[in-house]
């Protein structure tokens, strides 16, 4: 192909800062998004371990920090979770996986909008720094809550934080902005730049997921943005549209929250169920069972989503005759995800299953979002919900949800495409000692909050031992707490590893895993361009264990003709 | 291999295409949130329609009309485009941003005018949201005037040439721009 000509011809030596920094290269944003993402995740951490000291050990010092006055414990919640959801999952699951993935398995050279695509990461990393900045603001960062409530959240004198809640606004309006411009630049590269061959339904199923998860921020975040622009003003023009004394409404606001809120829960579930779901067949050497029952359930899993935001508000004071309804459409919702955890089973069932740290990471998010999904189904009927509203049952039912969504299945991802990202193997060995450490301390610090919850602790407490009938339990905080630092100290391998790897790490070959999705086709790392002749695709993306081919796989770009009469005796 | 990015379209309609169609459905869901959220809070406030006569009737029909007659103009810089009429392209589009301006001029002192009598974002529920909504529609109206100016800079010169196709996505975001003022129009001014 005379491509490849033009490629030398256009190919210019970029400098360091368009190497490294403005560069408009697809793989290289998605490093940055990484980038970001694992340094707002070490904060986030670190935020886990001060509120957790403080529930432990209430009132005392926390070693290597100090005292945590009440305000100050309202921050850490508040910015633990705007941080893990917004800071870490969006830009590792999306940005980074997004980011490096649709172009190189649909064939494309590159993002159908890379400057655009350049534009999107530089304003997340500018929400960042106003995010960042807000910690160190006269009056400290935003304290309301991640959802932040108003009127808590619109009036000053509540919180006594003025611009840390202003500047942890503007962060989200400009996350949410970085992500539109991602969403746009994914939906347009999935649709136009599909190499020849490559129809929908030959799409690996975790573009298939990024592209729904894309359709979900795109249509649900403008009402938050809207939202977000009347509680700026309410706090800074003195409008009233969350102030009952003006004529507002406090709730518009949950409502408008949660209408984001719930499909975002999707946005970042969906993509780590399509890292899984890439990893699944790799290591158990066999075709993804109901590839097209998957793709329904994901589309039809979107557009659920859509319906069911107010099982958040079953106690809000809200119509209480809006809780039926809603509580039958979360209950729906989980039919679409049980038939995903079904595929993935049957796709098990009977494999050569290998246990790499990458299919170890895949297997535990299975397991962990397990018991997060199936205590969601308490949740969300609205009689069990009144009780266990706001306490910690819930706190570990969606931690049950996003750290197998982020954590499992991001490690997942990141053991499984570092050779494509950096060239080099990662240490196998060091990866399961990461694995089983994360995944024991990880049971053990959430499990016990079911119990908590059941008993009634409260979410968002600073001292449990102020209220007289959580003080028997104080223990069972004791062992969260310890159990949290243990699960934090087991990352310290992944940090050795993932740093050790990058310079240090075998070479890596361009299909170690023998896959068959058009990454594994491109060199390891990919050049700029990402393939040397545009690949053409012959078949879907999961053809494993062929009886007709030698090997036990058949790449989507590899001409097959089988010998005459196999086809035949086979159907 | 750089041209395959313009080349390689599976779908048949041009990537800039796609990409703005996107971009203005989740455009139609900030003021469908916005106006939903509207509808919901004036339903359920008495004493509305006694806010909404206050606002000047008449500035906000003149600017309505503005408004559309600068769709109109649009649309005929983009079939000046198609017609390869550079001179009449040049003059829709100074028509279409003359009047975007014209219509934010009116609604400055449209705003003045409501200050100088007490209303202000904070003078209640209707006009908080008299001032969110038209403010966000106004920064609309600014930033389609700023992408308006600078395909008009790109057309003076021969700049524009290999990027004509930018007129008519320009152009869709100016329609949408325009179609939302009319919801906004009937919602605030005729309540």
């Amino acid at each position: 192909m005379n491509e490849v000509a033009s490629k030398e011809a256009h190919h210019e030596e970029p400098g360091f800062w368009h190497t490294y920094l403005f560069s408009t290269d697809h793989k290289t944003i998605a490093k940055q998004y990484l980038s970001l993402g694992l340094f707002w995740a070490i904060v986030g951490g670190f935020t886990v371990y001060l509120i957790r000291w403080q529930l432990a050990y209430p009132e005392t010092k926390v070693p290597g920090w100090g005292f945590i006055a009440p305000d100050f414990y309202n921050v850490l919640v508040t910015m633990h979770g705007t941080i893990m959801v917004f800071f870490v999952a969006m830009p590792i699951l999306l940005g980074a996986f997004g980011n490096f993935l649709i172009p190189l398995m649909i064939g494309a050279q590159d993002m159908a909008f890379p400057r655009l695509n350049m534009l999107s990461v530089w304003v997340f990393a500018l929400a960042s720094l106003i995010l960042l900045l807000s910690f160190f603001v006269p009056g400290g960062a935003a304290s309301a809550g991640w959802t932040g409530y108003p009127p808590l959240s619109a009036k000053v004198e509540y919180t006594g934080v003025n611009w840390g809640l202003n500047l942890w606004l503007l962060a989200h309006a400009l996350e949410f902005v970085s992500f539109l411009m991602s969403g746009i630049n994914f939906l347009t590269t999935a649709m136009n730049l599909r190499a020849p061959g490559m129809s929908f339904f030959r799409l690996p199923l975790i573009v298939w997921m990024q592209l729904t998860a894309a359709v979900l921020f795109m249509l649900s975040v403008g009402p938050l943005i809207g939202g977000a622009i009347m509680l700026l003003m309410d706090r800074i023009a003195g409008t009233t549209f969350y102030l009952p004394e003006g004529g507002g409404e406090p709730l518009l606001w949950q409502h408008l929250f949660w209408f984001f809120g719930h499909p975002e829960v999707y946005v970042v579930l969906l993509p780590a169920l399509g890292i899984v779901l890439e990893i699944m067949p790799v290591f158990s050497r066999k075709p993804i069972f109901g590839y097209y029952p998957i793709v329904y359930s994901t589309i039809a899993a979107g557009i659920l989503s859509f319906v069911v935001w107010a099982h958040h508000q079953f106690i809000s004071g809200m119509d209480p005759r809006l809780a039926m309804p809603f509580s039958i459409t979360t209950i729906i919702i989980s039919v679409p995800f049980a038939l995903i955890v079904f595929a993935m089973i049957a796709t098990l069932w009977g494999g050569s299953i290998s246990f790499s740290t990458a299919m170890l990471f895949a297997l535990g998010t299975l397991a962990t979002f397990l018991i997060g999904g199936l205590t969601g189904i308490f949740n969300g009927s609205a009689p069990v919900d009144i009780y266990i509203h706001d306490t910690y049952f819930v706190v570990s039912h969606f931690h049950y949800t996003l750290v197998p969504v982020t954590f499992f299945a991001g490690f997942a991802g990141l053991y499984f495409w570092f050779p494509k990202i950096f060239g080099r193997m990662m240490w196998e060995t060091l990866g399961k000692v990461h694995f089983w450490f994360t995944f024991i301390f990880f049971n053990a610090a959430f499990i016990p909050m079911f119990f908590l919850g059941t008993r009634g602790m409260m979410r968002r407490i600073a001292n449990p031992t102020q209220y007289e009938f959580l003080k028997p339990f104080q223990p069972i905080n004791e062992w969260i707490t310890v159990a949290v630092i243990l699960l934090l100290l087991s990352q310290i391998p992944f940090v050795i590893n993932f740093l050790w790897s990058m310079v240090r790490g075998r070479v890596a070959e361009r299909n170690p895993w023998q896959a068959n999705t058009l990454e594994w086709s491109a060199a390891s790392p990919p050049p700029h361009g990402n393939f040397e002749t545009v690949p053409t695709v012959y078949r879907n993306p999961y053809e494993y264990g062929l009886p007709e081919v030698a090997e036990d796989w058949l790449p989507q770009d590899r001409p097959f003709t089988p010998p005459a009469g196999v086809r035949q005796s086979e159907s | 291999m750089n041209s395959k990015v313009e080349t390689l379209i599976a779908t048949g309609i041009p990537a800039g295409k796609v990409g703005m169609w996107w971009f203005l459905a989740s455009e139609i869901t900030v003021f469908g949130g916005l106006i939903a959220s509207y509808i919901v809070v004036r339903l359920g406030s008495p004493g509305w329609s006694e806010a909404g006569a206050r606002l000047n009737f008449s500035l906000g029909l003149v600017n309505t009309f503005v408004l559309l007659t600068s769709s109109l103009t649009m649309v005929l810089a983009f079939k000046a485009v198609g017609e390869k009429d550079p001179k009449g392209l040049r003059t829709y589009l100074g028509f279409t941003i003359l009047l975007g301006l014209t219509f934010l001029t009116i609604k400055a002192f449209e705003y003045g005018g409501e200050f100088v009598r007490g209303y202000t974002p904070a003078a209640g529920i209707f006009w908080s949201f008299y001032y969110g909504m038209t403010g966000l529609h106004a920064l609309h109206v600014f930033a389609g005037v700023v992408v308006n100016a600078i395909v008009l800079i790109a057309a003076l010169g021969e700049i524009l040439k290999p990027h004509e196709h930018r007129v008519e996505l320009a152009g869709l975001y100016w329609h949408f721009v325009d179609i939302v003022w009319i919801f906004l129009f009937p919602l605030l001014y005729l309540t």
